[in-house]
């Protein structure tokens, strides 16, 4: 019965941290109440004990028993096992409230509530009286999320089934995990590929089912230099060229707002110039204003419009389904340039 | 992440329960069961536990005592557990991890405090709950100008006034509004405010905020103003809203995750078929051009025949047909 449980294991964790030695598995049968006679189910109980309080973060200390004998004893010290005496000042306490409210999904909201109870408990006051002027949400609600949480955690390799895009079917995939990041609401995780002996960045809600663990804790080396952070959409493009633009008086202004006005375009027409990296990116970008934009220069720009604009049409028209034709143009889209303004 | 109705979760709050008790001696039941999130006759199961808990010999002496006469609970002889339990990897890892992302917003004024309170949790975790901090961020991305002038007109009560972009219909507008809260919503910073030209609540994020300047006119949000709820999510059905279906081929999928979309359909070869809600459908007819190849409107009948003239129109102006 639980409570039976709950009691045997409140009585080893203090027996265990009132030893000054490490007291043996038959000592412990001695003094903690509820344990069976019968040597192997008492075997079993106690192996099952000793890892739930591994599992909540109880260190139990390893050494020699009854110098007489040579069998293992056990005692959790106390300077392992208590929170250290840590003081927090006001301004300290409002920002741990904002910080233990981000959290959406029940296993870190739950893990960050946790920790205040823990510093409450200790007598640290945590809540503070000035009401946040902002505060941050960040949801986990990935099915694959607490699976890689853990796994970048014990530093653990991972197996899952990969859905890429573009592929009929999803594949698997093993890998190293070095971190998971969160960018634009999204999550990814990078590490180590094992089938591709590379780096590699997998997103969150692409993986189909459960993550699997594939390796024992601790066997991940995560590379001194790898920085997940930077690896997860880190990149800077430097906006290197300058587009002409002829812009429509009043319209377009999600290009205006990046834009410097380079003069009259005559006729209720500005002319503005608009710097920028990638041909396909600003050629996909101007083409979604229509007859609102017209590219003056460069020609590379000019022409991939004109192609954007007939493949646009060619679509109005056409009755055939999209899978079936190849549009790769290798633009990064929207996920590029726009969002990096 | 432990599960209170187990032994092991219960033990834990246990293990958490009994400091806080002696740290508080005469805390009454309610407010006890209050802090750990348990009802008042759990607490009290809880409590009777405890007391036929102690050192081993477990005469009267090794017990821990524990009474709760009047609803005022008093507990003794615990020495052995009179501290919490270090945080685990998980408690810190969670609070390190939200303080980094706090730390990223550009322009907070209590940088300060922050930078202290990571330091504090650091030495306060066991083992790995570094490791996770430096292994698991959210980025967040914030003007830091934008940023710091809302936090002073939410301090000083001002109003705000802005130029702001409104993609769907593709406008610059102008407003005063008064500053409510600021919210981090997934992965970007936004305003909430009272909008006096809408007279309603209304999120602004910040990126799309072109001009801004606090007023010298004191802020007056109606009392019935009623914060946005957003842990619904940022995208509000409604019922005039028009369905719209696009195709996407492999390479326009993307669509996919960055419009909220009411059904996807896996094609052939890789491709999408989506369906989305919007009250406006100029931006989708930017996006369809946008597009090119790797997608196209299927449905409305009207949205492609608008698109049509659209890339005629556009054609023309290159002197192409």
């Amino acid at each position: 019965m639980s409570r039976r449980k709950t009691e045997r294991l409140l009585n080893l964790v203090i027996c265990l941290l009132a030893t000054g030695r490490h007291l043996t598995a038959e000592q412990i049968r001695a003094a903690v109440p509820g344990y069976p006679e019968q040597p192997e189910a008492f075997k079993r109980m106690f192996e099952r004990d000793k890892e739930e309080l591994r599992e909540l973060g109880i260190p139990l200390e390893l050494g020699g028993g009854d110098p007489w004998e040579d069998e293992v004893g056990y005692r959790i010290p106390r300077s392992a096992y208590e929170l250290p005496d840590i003081s927090i000042e006001p301004d300290e306490a409002a920002v741990l409230g904002l910080a233990a409210r981000v959290w959406q999904q029940a296993g870190l909201a739950d893990a960050a509530s946790g920790a205040l109870l823990k510093l409450r408990a200790a007598g640290i006051a945590t809540e503070s009286a000035t009401p946040p002027g902002i505060e941050p949400r960040v949801d986990t609600a990935d099915p694959a999320f607490p699976g890689l949480w853990a796994a970048v955690r014990d530093r653990r390799p991972v197996a899952f089934d990969y859905q890429a895009p573009g592929r009929p079917a999803p594949q698997r995939r093993r890998l190293e995990p070095w971190g998971v990041v969160s960018r634009r609401g999204q999550w990814y995780v990078a590490g180590f590929d094992r089938d591709r002996g590379a780096e590699r960045v997998f997103k969150l809600s692409r993986i189909v089912g459960a993550v699997a663990f594939a390796g024992r804790p601790g066997s991940v080396e995560v590379p001194a230099d790898a920085d997940v952070r930077e690896i997860v959409g880190g990149w800077r493009i430097e906006r290197n060229r300058v587009a002409r633009l002829r812009v429509r008086q009043g319209a377009a202004q999600g290009l205006r707002r990046f834009a410097k006005a380079s003069g009259e375009g005559g006729d209720g027409w500005d002319v503005i110039e608009y710097s920028f990296h990638d041909t396909e990116w600003l050629a996909s970008h101007v083409a979604g204003f229509a007859d609102d934009v017209e590219v003056l220069a460069p020609p590379d720009v000019r022409a991939a419009v004109i192609v954007r604009l007939r493949e646009g049409l060619a679509g109005t028209a056409e009755p055939g389904a999209a899978g079936s034709r190849t549009g790769e143009s290798g633009a990064p889209a929207m996920t590029g340039e726009a969002r990096r303004r | 992440m432990s599960n209170t109705a187990t032994a092991q979760g219960r033990l834990a709050r246990l293990l958490t329960l009994v400091p806080y008790l002696l740290n508080r001696p005469g805390v009454e039941v309610r407010e006890a069961a209050r802090t750990f999130g348990v009802t008042e006759r759990q607490l009290i199961d809880d409590l009777q536990l405890i007391w036929m808990c102690g050192l081993p010999g477990h005469t009267p002496a090794d017990l821990i005592d524990v009474s709760w006469d009047g609803g005022e609970i008093e507990v003794g002889n615990a020495e052995t557990i009179d501290r919490p339990l270090r945080l685990t990897a998980d408690e810190a890892g969670a609070l390190l991890v939200a303080l980094r992302m706090l730390a990223e917003l550009p322009g907070l004024r209590d940088r300060d405090a922050l930078d202290r309170t990571v330091a504090k949790l650091e030495s306060a975790a066991g083992a790995g709950a570094a490791g996770l901090a430096g292994a698991v961020a959210v980025r967040v991305e914030a003007d830091p100008e934008a940023l710091g002038t809302i936090e002073a007109a939410l301090a000083d009560r001002r109003r705000l006034r802005m130029r702001y972009y409104v993609p769907a219909r593709d406008e610059a507008t102008e407003r005063d509004v008064d500053p409510m809260r600021m919210l981090v919503v997934e992965g970007r910073t936004y305003l909430e405010a009272w909008c006096r030209r809408a007279e309603a609540v209304r999120l602004f994020r910040l990126d799309r905020v072109m001009e801004l300047t606090v007023l010298d006119v004191p802020l007056e949000v109606p009392p019935d103003a009623e914060p946005i709820p957003v842990e619904r999510g940022l995208f509000r059905p409604s019922a005039d809203d028009q369905i719209v279906t696009l195709e996407l081929t492999p390479a326009g999928r993307w669509v996919a995750d960055h419009y909220p979309c009411e059904s996807e359909t896996e094609l052939s070869g890789g491709g999408l078929r989506v369906t989305l809600r919007t009250p406006d459908t100029r931006w989708v007819r930017r996006l369809a051009l946008q597009l090119g190849a790797r997608g196209r409107v299927v449905a409305p009948a009207q949205l492609v025949k608008e698109l049509r003239a659209d890339a005629e129109r556009a054609l023309a102006l290159y002197g192409e047909s």
